[in-house]
């Protein structure tokens, strides 16, 4: 069981074994894989607790509805995953401020919690304007040859790359 | 016995949490819970990224083209606009650079200990969500949210007859660009 514990498998690995496990959910889930979608329920059930009924009478959750649901499940289950995998190599570390933005932007955790939770609601919003992440239109919309999923997948990217030059210099 | 499982409702959120616990196993061992890794991707210094997606991509595509003919497996593509994608996909991509993480890898973040995505990321998304959701209408009256005539649209119908004879050809061109990649020194 070694190979677990090695900290980082090849990228080609990792992504045919990302492929094979859509296949597998589209054929036992009737689901490609995809997270953007739960963070919206999450909303939606945060909302909730303060004002039911302008949740119950909103459009959007009236379509994407506030409940648990196989996506809701599978963001759940990521985050053990992850877990799993970083304690079984050893690389499981509790990390205030990641190390790029440590050396080359500032070592406040202030600061770059400002800064990612702006990134959060900038990628939420446009994340359920696109109708997809990088999963579900990066990888599973490309996969099944949507068009507005090639096109939405380009734009992650040209916008990332973007901002991450404006951030770090070219 | 398929449709039993698939509609199963209790079965199916084990089902997704044993789905997740791979996934995030795997962009774990990848490293794409890891910032400065999704960084290097933006900053074209390092196309982990790209090659976990692009693989996974051949992957998935090639076998929808295989189970799709029997059945096995259904197309869910999305409905939208262009003017979705493309104002959407450049706003989630601004996020994406400032974050440093995206829905997916940021659960894996999580899960690997980082706080910034937990406390300043996830929190931020839900927030964003939530925000689009009460903009829902709105944009949808002011003409920001469409439909177009490529909704739910996938080239997967276009083709006529076996479609390897249009997912093979595109696998080529994605593997030949990965060993450009490579031989590149990426």
């Amino acid at each position: 069981m070694n190979v677990f514990r090695l900290e980082m498998w090849s990228p080609y690995v990792v992504g045919i074994l990302i492929g094979l496990l859509n296949i597998v959910t589209l054929i036992i889930s009737d689901k490609p894989l995809g997270a953007s979608t739960s963070f919206a329920r999450t909303s939606g059930m945060v909302r909730k607790l303060f004002n039911r009924e302008k949740v119950e009478k909103n459009e959007y959750y009236l379509k994407v509805a506030p409940v648990i649901d196989w996506g809701w499940m599978l963001v759940v289950g990521i985050i053990i995953g992850a877990f799993i995998s970083a304690k079984l190599s050893g690389a499981f570390e509790v990390i205030v401020v990641p190390n790029m933005w440590q050396a080359e932007i500032s070592s406040s955790f202030f600061l770059r919690f400002i800064i990612a939770m702006f990134g959060g609601i900038t990628l939420g919003i446009g994340a359920r304007w696109a109708g997809g992440c990088t999963s579900g239109h990066g990888i599973s919309g490309t996969a099944q040859l949507s068009i507005l999923s090639w096109v939405a997948a380009v734009c992650f990217f040209i916008g990332g790359i973007a901002s991450a030059l404006l951030i770090y210099g070219i | 016995m398929l449709e039993e499982i698939r509609n199963n409702k209790g079965m199916q959120l084990v089902l997704g949490l044993i789905f997740g616990i791979i996934f995030g196993f795997l962009l774990q061992k990848g490293g794409v819970s890891n910032y400065d890794v999704i960084l290097g991707q933006l900053r074209l210094q390092d196309f982990t990224v790209l090659k976990i997606m692009l693989s996974a991509v051949i992957v998935t595509m090639i076998g929808i083209s295989i189970l799709r003919p029997s059945g096995l497996v259904k197309l869910h593509v999305k409905g939208g606009s262009l003017k979705n994608s493309i104002l959407g996909g450049l706003l989630f991509g601004v996020g994406f650079g400032t974050l440093g993480y995206c829905p997916g890898t940021i659960a894996a973040a999580v899960g690997s200990g980082n706080l910034d995505g937990l406390i300043g990321g996830m929190i931020g998304i839900i927030i964003g969500t939530g925000i689009f959701a009460s903009m829902y209408s709105k944009m949808r009256e002011k003409k920001l949210v469409t439909e177009d005539r490529f909704s739910k649209v996938s080239l997967f119908d276009k083709v006529e007859g076996n479609s390897l004879k249009l997912t093979v050809p595109i696998a080529v061109v994605i593997f030949l660009f990965m060993v450009i990649l490579e031989i590149a020194g990426f």
